[in-house]
């Protein structure tokens, strides 16, 4: 059999209808639930935006779903020479990240 | 009652203007009224596809802008009296197509002919989403690929979301055409199968069109397919996707092109 084989191509064809069919698995499950993101991102930026200036255009927020855990990564640049806006903070560094599993 | 009808795919090059003259031909062919009309506003090419580019007086644009009035900008099919294209604008104006004068011209259009098929430029911006909003019925023009079947996805959540007929909570028909289909290379394994494709984008099946040299052969020539050479293997193929449109239960085949060795020797076309 594997004497056979070795003259024969790998189908592709199979490999190109489970990469769509994962694609799509992911993107319409996302698609159920785009404002939760939008809603957790508004409140997310809105606490941290009591606490330092942030760039609302540099803001990231990205959903991965795994098969055992998901993943919620926030990433906020902040400008360095950006002032505290209260005098109780102390939080300088720039990233924000958050990892939830779900 | 008039069928508005757009060509659609998302990805570019997958066959959306070759559909729409061969669909629109053999519509016509079979003695209904039909014009095809040009949204790829800045890259037309439809006429060219028809052979009428020498003949383009007016555009789509004009006859928004009023400059022109439509059965000006209207250019009737020498080789088939019942077809008619309305082109596209060459200039890179695309903000001219406006919603409000598309609905006026299909409007229009609706009242002159049986169908209305519009040929919507590839991406999903202004273009292509004005070419589909006033649509009935879609084809939904697909390569066994997977960037075509994956932009086909993404077209048909446009369809169900961004057409006046969506927007009515009404449905919109949504056909898929397999275009640049190759039955061997589909059995080797080497290309996505037809029930691979449907299944994954699960819209009904309107036709099979087998990759050809036909095609480039009538583009050349600037004579759609199914009138340019009607016995080949893909004017069939477009023919029977017309019937199906129709609604006629047209049996599923892939007609192919093969030339047996005595066809070869006796210079017959195959049927």
């Amino acid at each position: 059999m594997k004497f056979f084989r070795l003259f024969r191509r790998q189908e592709s064809a199979p490999v190109a209808r489970d990469r769509l069919q994962i694609l799509f698995a992911h993107e319409r499950y996302s698609a159920k639930a785009p404002d939760l993101l939008a809603l957790m991102r508004e409140e997310i930026l809105s606490t941290v935006a009591k606490h330092v200036e942030i760039d609302p255009g540099k803001v990231s927020v990205h959903m991965k779903h795994g098969k055992k855990i998901s993943t919620l990564e926030i990433e906020i640049e902040v400008p360095n020479n950006a002032p505290p806006l209260s005098t109780g903070s102390r939080r300088k560094r720039p990233l924000v990240q958050a990892y939830r599993s779900a | 009652m008039a069928k508005v009808v757009v060509v659609t795919s998302g990805k570019g090059g997958v066959g959306k203007t070759t559909t729409t003259a061969a669909l629109g031909a053999a519509l016509a062919q079979i003695g209904q009224k039909v014009v095809i009309v040009d949204f790829d506003v800045g890259l037309r090419n439809l006429d060219l596809v028809m052979g009428a580019e020498r003949r383009v007086v007016y555009d789509l644009i004009n006859v928004i802008q009023g400059i022109a009035k439509l059965p000006q900008a209207l250019i009737r099919d020498k080789r088939i009296d019942t077809l008619a294209l309305l082109p596209a604008s060459q200039t890179r104006d695309k903000d001219a197509l406006t919603e409000d004068g598309v609905r006026r011209v299909i409007g229009q259009l609706r009242q002159m002919f049986d169908w209305v098929i519009c040929d919507s430029p590839a991406g999903i911006e202004r273009g292509a989403t004005l070419a589909m909003r006033f649509a009935d019925i879609a084809v939904v023009v697909t390569n066994p690929e997977v960037s075509s079947v994956r932009d086909s996805d993404r077209i048909i959540g446009l369809l169900d979301a961004k057409t006046i007929k969506a927007e009515r909570g009404e449905r919109m028909v949504k056909h898929l055409l397999i275009t640049r289909y190759d039955q061997n290379r589909a059995t080797r394994g080497e290309m996505l199968a037809i029930d691979d494709v449907l299944e994954i984008l699960s819209t009904p099946l309107l036709g099979i069109i087998p990759e050809s040299e036909e095609i480039l052969r009538a583009s050349n020539l600037g004579s759609p397919v199914t009138i340019n050479n009607p016995a080949s293997g893909v004017a069939r193929a477009y023919s029977d996707a017309a019937r199906r449109l129709m609604g006629e239960a047209v049996e599923m085949t892939i007609p192919t092109e093969k030339v047996g060795i005595f066809g070869k020797l006796f210079g017959r076309r195959a049927a």
